[in-house]
């Protein structure tokens, strides 16, 4: 069974939604001590960094992920800014540490050009590289980004999709079970769905 | 890189249906005139299958329509359509918000409320990051100065257009969606002046909105620097659906997406 994890921040109800319109069976879990009954988990989020990773802590999710996603090797797909938590480091607002399963930290998008503007929102032509999480998808397909702050990852062979807005940015991570994505798949129409698909219904140890 | 967006924008008032009053979708003509337009979930599936980019959903009548009446509504919408989803109409709280953003909403728009108290601005978009808040502004042309009204259009201001949309950006509003009102449901195209001066002087994005009536009033709102367009009567009773525009607008050599 897959769980949403719901540390009070983040369009929980689409995700799940979509879940459920794919003909899975999904579960919001708002304890840390429900988490180890799932076994694939979703890390959705909206809001700033910092209050993302004061909820995780206040709410112990934060030990127990990194007993069950770290230790355990169970997958987890982050969304958006739950994708942006998986890094060392972030630089909203002000500097805090993240989960620390992918190095890198998260900074403001810079441009210098007036046509490219910040936030970047809408959807952008995302280069994918080879990875079943992306399995039945053409070459560049089209998904919904709603951010301001990216993450820059150290290793190059964590990134399994980058989009340009002046500058490449990352859209997608993975390193072994854990994924992430920048964009919203759950918003995200048909391709969207199909990112979601791929995650429930793959075999990660395959 | 970033296509440009096709928003259809999704008015919510009551209407009386007997005992019962349902809130309906509706079109407007210079934000006074309303013809009903019909179920807004049915109409939002028709958008989605017709791949528009967005939606957005403004209760104009908030004064008399509680939260309450239309989180039913969102919560339907997130069950069935899986697109980004802007709500707007009398937010005044971040309790609100919040509640918004729970039942499947994934941007706020903030209007009368937000400029008689800017700070709401930067609270929000301190919590829930600027990437959700979105400043509608409404506006007429008076002795050829933009100036800005609040609450639907019926109270006027002594800001301009200009001004108010770079005190949006300072405060912390991720995007803004600017109407003029004399152009609202007139089919006579967008402000491209009011709309040129806007996208000159701030750096998020912009949605314009007001006028559509043909394909090429998108095309001219793309190359005056707008990074969405927004139109309510255009979708709602042209023959012209989303899938037919995009080509027009792919054939200006704009980018934007194109329906498989």
């Amino acid at each position: 069974m897959l769980g949403i994890i719901d540390y009070g921040m983040g369009n929980l109800l689409s995700v799940k939604n979509a879940v459920e319109y794919l003909g899975h069976e999904v579960e919001i879990i708002t304890s840390a001590n429900e988490v180890e009954n799932y076994d694939k988990l979703i890390l959705p989020g909206v809001g700033a960094f910092p209050d993302c990773m004061n909820n995780l802590n206040k709410k112990g999710f934060v030990e127990i992920l990194q007993n069950q996603v770290v230790d355990n090797k169970k997958p987890i797909l982050g969304i958006c800014l739950g994708m942006q938590v998986m890094a060392t480091i972030g630089n909203e607002l002000i500097k805090t540490s993240g989960l620390n399963w992918i190095d890198g930290e998260v900074e403001l998008m810079q441009v210098t050009d007036k046509q490219y503007r910040i936030p970047h929102v809408g959807w952008a032509e995302t280069f994918i590289k080879n990875h079943f999480i992306f399995d039945g998808i053409k070459s560049i397909p089209e998904f919904y980004f709603v951010h301001s702050y990216h993450m820059k990852c150290l290793n190059e062979s964590n990134v399994i999709a980058t989009i340009n807005h002046q500058n490449n940015y990352t859209a997608a991570i993975c390193k072994n079970n854990i994924i992430g994505c920048q964009f919203h798949p759950e918003k995200s129409q048909e391709l969207g769905l199909l990112v979601l698909k791929n995650f429930i219904t793959k075999n990660f140890n395959a | 890189m970033l296509k440009k967006r096709l928003i259809p924008k999704l008015l919510l008032k009551p209407m009386q249906f007997g005992s019962i009053s349902k809130l309906v979708l509706v079109t407007t003509v210079g934000f006074e005139k309303t013809i009903n337009a019909g179920d807004p979930v049915s109409q939002a599936k028709i958008y989605e299958a017709q791949a528009a980019d967005e939606l957005i959903f403004l209760n104009i009548e908030s004064e008399n329509v509680s939260h309450e009446k239309v989180i039913p509504i969102l919560n339907k919408l997130s069950e069935e359509i899986f697109m980004p989803i802007t709500i707007g109409g009398g937010i005044n709280s971040i309790e609100i918000i919040r509640e918004y953003l729970r039942n499947g909403a994934d941007k706020i728009s903030l209007n009368t409320y937000a400029f008689k108290n800017p700070n709401f601005i930067k609270e929000s978009s301190s919590i829930y990051g600027a990437q959700c808040i979105v400043c509608s502004i409404d506006y007429k042309l008076e002795n050829g100065k933009a100036i800005v009204f609040i609450n639907n259009g019926k109270e006027k201001t002594n800001v301009h257009l200009i001004d108010w949309a770079i005190e949006c950006e300072k405060l912390g509003a991720g995007e803004l969606l600017i109407t003029n009102i004399n152009h609202d449901g007139c089919n006579n195209g967008l402000d491209l002046i009011e709309l040129k001066k806007v996208c000159c002087n701030v750096k998020i994005p912009v949605i314009a909105s007001g006028g559509c009536g043909l394909a090429k009033h998108f095309i001219e709102g793309f190359e005056a620097g707008a990074d969405a367009v927004s139109a309510g009567t255009y979708f709602c009773f042209k023959d012209q659906n989303p899938i037919q525009t995009r080509s027009h607008i792919a054939n200006a050599n704009i980018p934007i997406r194109l329906h498989k």
